[in-house]
């Protein structure tokens, strides 16, 4: 039943806030996330550590019962259902500081995409999964072109027929599939874990490998799958970016590990090497382009781009460092990049410009605004202690067992990630204050309420990691052994 | 068949109602008619007996499919109160005329006997010509219906030949007797049957406006007044489908190797040219014209596929295709008569500037219209499209299915230009307003659309 309050609530959140409308709208979009926070939060401390689908249901539904309402919270959806559950309040209270034309429309979309979002990460069956990571890109593409900047129309469709039509070939996989299951009583059946028993010749393995990875590449997105990304994410308004970049992502990284390694293991046997060099050429080329961009909406969202890769490479690698390091670092990601997209709008609203250039000496005037953005900074380049290293450490342990040298590439990844974002802070926050910058206001409370909880996670992974992997560690070991 | 006797006696009694002085009477009476047939075709649902001298065959199928049929015209006539307004038109004939026409139609859907089909096809065109002219005084409407009245006929034309050698071959008109000739054939059928079935085939494609065949489609549907666009994309592609489905899988399943190679190289061209063409439109009325060639291109996915499958996956893609394309056209002469230049409505994608703060209802509407037939999940064309794609891969068509899944991302640009210029762009700020009967049924085709794509067991149950 947890499982089910989860996925419906929002929607009926959703629909109240449509309802009641107006000025109150946001207060009452905040409160349901914090309510649906609260479910998740339940979720996560009696969670019990093992193989399991929790707090599951299952429902018959279409074609005769034989694809099922059915979802659960197993070790692998917990984190994202967490990540998801503690992101979406924040991003609401991080857009209380502007004021956005048809207010109930805009808070009801972001709670749709949760709710979207809740269902691709707790789906127990292939057709409701694909419902669900279809269904995630309605809101979030009328968000990003509703409230967007000045080229969103062009840019926005862009980013909704691509990612539309790499999941088409995802349906193609799965209807294919699903007539591979065997039958009972002429029916045939759409749950994930039967889909894993499934017995595949190598030609098919290789097909489905690749339906499944450009459906999945374009979402995370992999090299070279990624240029709608940084035009969308600088065109969208905040929230929406945050969104994207902060869960809408992860829904990538969480098909290849939910779908495709234990559907099609020979076929990643056979080209998991392609797919680790395109990520890790992404990795490479993403932070190489994140260290000359000016535009600081658009550093982040190429070092984003770049951080992707990691995780796609570790999750690649079919090992348990490299899935228990993905998961652990689709947390920590989320968490960095929207704190960094915050700290990226609050400079860019204060200053009327989101160029590095003319920035400078914000420090002088903003001691919270500092930290902040120093700890979120910290996380974003893995410095040991924070939530960033637990994931990235675990994940480059991952890529090294798979093949040494793809790994010390994938390595540099720590140290390009430490030149663009150091250069980001070093050239916005200190150096002389310039005309846009002199007179900066601090955070004001509201906003710290965004942060505080950002950072605290940001420790809480980096110094006690073991209280998320250990809940990680059984379904990940449980689906390595679908995998060799 | 008592929706074929109700019908024609009820477009007679329209002719007649047409003397009375109010016009007012005529449009509530043709939708009370359309009712109460569709009741009566119900009432013979699990009755599966031939009719007519062996002429007819009732099945639940062709109930099903006729009630899609019935469903399409009740909507097309509830969006068609302008008539009673508009001093040219004769709004009893037309009525009476469409009426006339689902008679075609039901025949086409529940024959046994080839001359069935044929006349069936005669009355359900004929009917289309004079509609398609209706616009009199309109230029594009006289060659719409002067283009469509020549090449349909020569396609029927065509069809009739077919019919011939096949009665020549099999020596009766009847299906059943078809296919018990292809059995005692013992696989080497006379090559006159073959012909036969190509140039039949070759006439119904005309009718359903598959590739290469489509050439009309973007002129009439240009040219005939928006209202019987949209009766002519519905009715006539139902009715086109269900009789080839009849053909098919009664008459010709035994010699399915002999016919599905020629369907599939159609399918995939009627898929690349609807879907291509219909990319570079720049009238809303010509994209939904080769739309409705692609939408051709996916029912065709179904029948070359010839399956257990196909059935269900053609009713339900009918019937979701049908209450989108209804629903889409009548915002469409909602929002077309904003704009008059020339004497013509204003049919562009820009005709829709601005629509979701004019009437965010009507944009709505559309929307869903468009993302189903776009395919979005959770509305019923999803569902459509999956049940034809599995009927092909249930059948090893692999290759068909990728280039179908590549047309639907190229479908999904198109239709969403519309929700764009609706949403995202910028246009006049007066209020439309709309009849609440004409809502209502818009309503209804958008409610049937999400309902479908929430729960399409409801209505998979029926088979």
């Amino acid at each position: 039943m947890l499982t089910l309050s989860i996925l419906l609530f929002p929607i009926l959140a959703a629909l109240l806030v449509l309802a009641v409308g107006g000025k109150q709208a946001k207060q009452i979009a905040f409160l349901g996330a914090l309510v649906e926070l609260g479910l998740s939060g339940y979720a996560f401390f009696s969670f019990v550590p093992d193989a399991t689908s929790q707090f599951a249901f299952d429902y018959p539904w279409i074609a005769a019962g034989s694809i099922r309402f059915s979802a659960g919270i197993d070790g692998v959806s917990l984190l994202l259902v967490v990540l998801t559950g503690l992101l979406t309040p924040l991003i609401i209270l991080s857009a209380f500081r502007h004021t956005y034309e048809r207010p109930a429309v805009f808070y009801a979309l972001i709670l749709f995409m949760q709710a979207a979002l809740m269902g691709v990460f707790t789906a127990r069956d292939a057709f409701l999964f694909y419902l669900y990571f279809e269904a995630a890109l309605i809101p979030i593409y009328f968000l990003a072109a509703s409230w967007g900047g000045e080229n969103r129309i062009a840019v926005t469709f862009k980013f909704f027929v691509y990612t539309i039509f790499g999941s088409l070939f995802m349906l193609v996989a799965l209807v294919y599939l699903y007539f591979k299951t065997s039958t009972t009583a002429g029916l045939h059946s759409s749950a994930i874990t039967d889909l894993y028993n499934l017995t595949l010749s190598a030609t098919e393995q290789t097909w489905i490998f690749w339906a499944f990875f450009i459906a999945f590449a374009i979402k995370m997105p992999v090299f070279p799958f990624h240029t709608w990304q940084p035009d969308t994410y600088v065109e969208s308004p905040t929230p929406a970016t945050m969104l994207l970049a902060g869960i809408m992502l992860k829904m990538g990284v969480y098909g290849v590990i939910r779908l495709l390694l234990p559907i099609v293991p020979e076929g990643v046997d056979m080209w998991g090497t392609t797919a680790i060099v395109l990520s890790v050429i992404g990795i490479v080329y993403g932070a190489i382009i994140a260290i000359r961009q000016r535009d600081i909406k658009r550093l982040i969202a190429y070092s984003s781009f770049s951080h992707v890769g990691l995780m796609a490479a570790g999750v690649f690698s079919q090992t348990s460092y490299g899935i228990q390091g993905a998961l652990v670092q689709m947390l920590a990601h989320g968490i960095n990049v929207v704190g960094m997209f915050f700290v990226a709008d609050i400079i860019a609203s204060r200053t009327n410009t989101r160029l590095l250039d003319q920035m400078g000496g914000i420090t002088r005037y903003t001691p919270k605004l500092t930290v902040y953005f120093m700890i979120l900074l910290l996380g974003s380049v893995a410095l040991p202690l924070t939530n960033g290293f637990v994931g990235e450490f675990l994940l480059l342990a991952g890529v090294f067992e798979y093949n040494n040298i793809l790994g010390a590439i994938a390595g540099l990844t720590i140290i390009f990630g430490a030149v663009y974002m150091l250069r980001l802070f070093q050239k916005a926050m200190f150096g002389k204050t310039t005309d846009v910058t002199t007179g900066f206001k601090d955070v004001s409370g509201s906003e710290s309420w965004v942060f505080i909880p950002l950072c605290i996670m940001v420790f809480w992974i980096g110094l006690v990691p073991n209280s998320f992997l250990k809940l990680t560690e059984p379904a990940v070991a449980n689906l390595l052994q679908f995998i060799k | 068949m008592l929706s074929i006797i109700l019908l024609s006696v009820f477009g007679i009694v329209l002719l007649y109602l047409g003397f009375l002085k109010s016009r007012a009477v005529l449009l509530p009476a043709t939708l009370f008619f359309i009712l109460l047939t569709l009741g009566a075709g119900f009432l013979e649902w699990n009755k599966s007996y031939l009719y007519f001298g062996d002429m007819l065959l009732v099945s639940n199928t062709a109930i099903l499919f006729t009630g899609i049929v019935l469903v399409s015209a009740f909507m097309v006539v509830s969006l068609s109160g302008d008539f009673l307004d508009d001093e040219a038109a004769q709004p009893a004939e037309y009525y009476a005329i469409l009426l006339f026409s689902i008679v075609g139609a039901i025949m086409m859907i529940a024959y046994e006997n080839l001359i069935m089909l044929f006349v069936g096809v005669e009355i359900l065109s004929v009917s289309m010509y004079v509609l398609t002219g209706s616009d009199k005084k309109n230029l594009r409407s006289n060659e719409a219906a002067l283009k469509y009245f020549l090449m349909g006929a020569f396609a029927t034309g065509i069809m009739l030949f077919g019919i011939a050698l096949l009665y020549g071959a099999a020596g009766s008109f009847t299906l059943t007797d078809i296919k018990g000739y292809i059995a005692l054939s013992q696989g080497r059928p006379s090559l006159l049957l073959y012909m036969g079935v190509l140039l039949i085939l070759i006439g119904m494609l005309f009718k359903v406006s598959a590739a290469p065949f489509h050439f009309w489609t973007p002129d009439v549907y240009e040219g005939a007044p928006t209202l019987f666009t949209a009766f002519m994309s519905t009715v006539v592609k139902t009715a086109g489908f269900a009789a080839l489905l009849q053909l098919l899988s009664v008459a010709f399943g035994a010699i399915y190797g002999f016919w599905w190679i020629t369907l599939a190289a159609i399918t995939g061209l009627t898929l690349l040219v609807g879907n291509l063409t219909a990319a570079y439109q720049d009238s809303f009325k010509r994209m939904m014209a080769y739309s409705s060639i692609s939408h051709a291109g996916y029912l065709l996915i179904g029948l070359a596929a010839l399956g257990p499958q196909s059935k269900q996956a053609l009713v339900f893609y009918s019937l979701a295709y049908s209450v989108a394309t209804i629903a889409a056209f009548g915002i469409l002469l909602v929002v077309a008569k904003q704009r008059v230049t020339d004497g013509r409505p204003d049919d562009t994608y820009s005709a829709f500037n601005g629509l979701s703060r004019q009437n965010p209802l009507l944009a709505f509407i559309l929307a869903v219209s468009m993302l189903s037939l776009a395919g979005i999940p959770l509305t019923a064309g999803f569902w459509g499209k999956f049940m034809v794609f599995s009927a092909a891969i249930d059948k090893g068509m692999v290759w068909i299915l990728v280039l179908a899944v590549l047309m639907s991302a190229v479908g999904i640009y198109y239709y969403f230009r519309v929700v764009i210029a609706m949403y995202f762009r910028e246009g006049s700020s007066t209020y439309i307003q709309v009849a609440p009967f004409y809502r209502f049924v818009l309503i209804a085709a958008t409610a049937i659309t999400i309902i479908l794509g929430l729960v399409p067991g409801l209505f998979q149950n029926l088979m």
